[in-house]
């Protein structure tokens, strides 16, 4: 295991050495102090464990790699991520997981708004509760709520798959709830089975969707013109 | 962008370094707000006495002038303390709407910045460690102080511009956001005899807040009243004589993090801006809900 600490290298040196590494090395970051942009362009299987937490877009773009935060996360944790797991022990802030291609997301605590907007594949999984607007324009991919979730749930949602355990203050447009399938269920497991997430009960999740109304333009519009 | 700090003392270890504190959670928001910052400082009140701080472009010429004119005057009886670019005058509450005026009639010069039993406000155009250090903040102790750096959009880069912005006495106001109705808001306000010192954007709605408060509303109600006004992107932190509010605008997507412990409440627009608290990773850290007011007080 390398040790990197902020306290005798600077963000660009701990990122270099990271992105520049051999594959399945093993890193542990020390004192980020709530540093933006830490482990970003992370291209190969690697393991980073930071203690502490951190600030703006933590592990943006990651791909293969395997990065834990041992504290919370500033807004766009994992954005545009390819692959790969992230797992933070707290919170996140607005925007976690945005456009997230694949690989997954576990957030210990909650996650506040905005959570996978625009996700394109990524599963997203928080233990807490999650703000308004998360889900908006989701188009594929999962996003698992243990917690509640806030305000206009899965707004302009395409086709990924939102589930709570929780209660839901309200739906956006065209996001509805809809059946836990025995596929869905299954879905839901491995997703969590994935994520190495045991300590559930299925039954306790509803399933969010689109409705599908706003895929097409509706003719009662065309006065408008 | 801009930053935002406040930090909100429960036990005198804090109080006895709040400025130390305040100066570190300035500075570490710096590339949030290089192009200006500012704080209000709550001290121990005095007893029947109050406080006015000004500032002056030339505070040399300025404020000599000022003390010279106001020692003729032998019914007022005063003191006045220069911190660089700022002078604060302490008097007896009576004089102070006196005073007041004798300064806004005969020094065109000087802006009253801040008027209160506790409050003093210090802001500057510069980096906030220049500032912090101008102003020897580090030396300042308190029950609780807001602080702001400015990263310009809506108006000039000027010491006026700068934040907090006083919203009466002992009360002011910060603000991370772009208000996009100040221009049809601030003609409102001046049709109700409200006066503006700058084009700014947060002025407005520190203005908006006054005239509220002046009008017989609550703080809480003042704030409340902004989520349905105020058009824009806000997250404001406002000063009152007892401690600090917070308020987030209903999309929310500008930053705030709060922590307490049972020594402080403080508030970032970061995490990075609570690093150097004492126990922070002990702290009790979250992100304040969109279109909530907060308040913490003594």
């Amino acid at each position: 295991m390398h040790i990197l600490d902020f306290n005798k290298l600077s963000l660009r040196d701990i990122n270099k050495t990271l992105q520049e590494s051999d594959k399945n090395s093993f890193f542990s970051v020390r004192n980020p102090k709530g540093s933006h942009a830490l482990a970003v362009g992370i291209n190969k299987k690697i393991t980073v464990k930071i203690v502490g937490s951190v600030g703006y877009y933590c592990a943006g773009m990651n791909k293969f790699s395997d990065i834990k935060v041992e504290g919370s996360a500033g807004p766009g944790l994992g954005e545009n991520m390819m692959s790969g797991n992230i797992y933070v022990t707290g919170d996140v802030s607005q925007y976690a997981g945005a456009s997230g291609h694949g690989g997954s997301i576990l957030v210990g605590g909650n996650a506040s708004s905005r959570c996978g907007i625009s996700m394109k594949g990524v599963d997203i999984i928080v233990k807490g509760n999650v703000g308004h607007m998360s889900a908006f324009m989701a188009q594929k991919g999962n996003l698992v709520i243990f917690g509640d979730a806030g305000h206009a749930l899965g707004d302009s949602i395409y086709e990924a798959n939102i589930y709570v355990a929780g209660e839901v203050a309200s739906l956006g447009a065209d996001c509805i709830e809809k059946k836990m399938t025995k596929k869905h269920l299954s879905n839901l497991e491995n997703i969590l089975s994935n994520a190495n997430v045991s300590d559930y009960n299925p039954d306790t999740f509803r399933r969010f969707g689109s409705a599908r109304s706003l895929y097409n333009f509706n003719v009662d519009n065309a006065k408008i013109y | 962008m801009c930053g935002i700090v406040g930090l909100f003392a429960k036990q005198e270890n804090i109080s006895a370094n709040l400025g130390v504190h305040l100066s570190k959670m300035l500075e570490s928001m710096s590339d949030r707000g290089p192009d200006s910052a500012g704080l209000a400082i709550y001290g121990k009140p005095l007893a029947s006495k109050t406080k006015i701080t000004v500032q002056s472009r030339s505070p040399k010429h300025d404020f000599q002038k000022l003390k010279k004119f106001l020692s003729a005057k032998k019914e007022i009886s005063f003191s006045l303390k220069i911190h660089s670019t700022h002078a604060v005058i302490k008097l007896d509450v009576k004089q102070k709407d006196q005073v007041a005026n004798l300064i806004n009639d005969n020094f065109p010069n000087l802006r009253i910045l801040s008027v209160g039993k506790k409050m003093e406000i210090y802001k500057e155009t510069g980096k906030p460690a220049e500032v912090v250090k101008r102003f020897e903040i580090a030396k300042m102790k308190g029950s609780h102080g807001i602080g702001h750096t400015r990263m310009a959009t809506e108006s000039a880069v000027t010491t006026l511009g700068a934040h907090p912005f006083s919203t009466g006495e002992d009360q002011c106001l910060v603000h991370n956001g772009s208000l996009s109705n100040h221009n049809s808001l601030r003609r409102e306000l001046i049709r109700k005899e409200m006066t503006f010192e700058t084009e700014n954007d947060s002025e407005v709605a520190a203005s908006f807040i006054t005239y509220r408060m002046n009008n017989g509303k609550t703080l809480k109600e003042a704030l409340e009243s902004a989520l349905v006004e105020l058009d824009g992107f806000y997250t404001f932190v406002v000063g009152t004589e007892n401690g600090f509010g917070v308020l987030r605008d209903p999309i929310a997507c500008k930053p705030a993090v709060l922590a307490e412990t049972p020594d402080y409440v403080a508030f970032g627009s970061e995490y990075r801006a609570l690093t150097s608290l004492p126990n922070i990773e002990k702290a009790k850290v979250w992100e304040p809900e969109p279109a909530t007011v907060y308040f913490w007080g003594h």
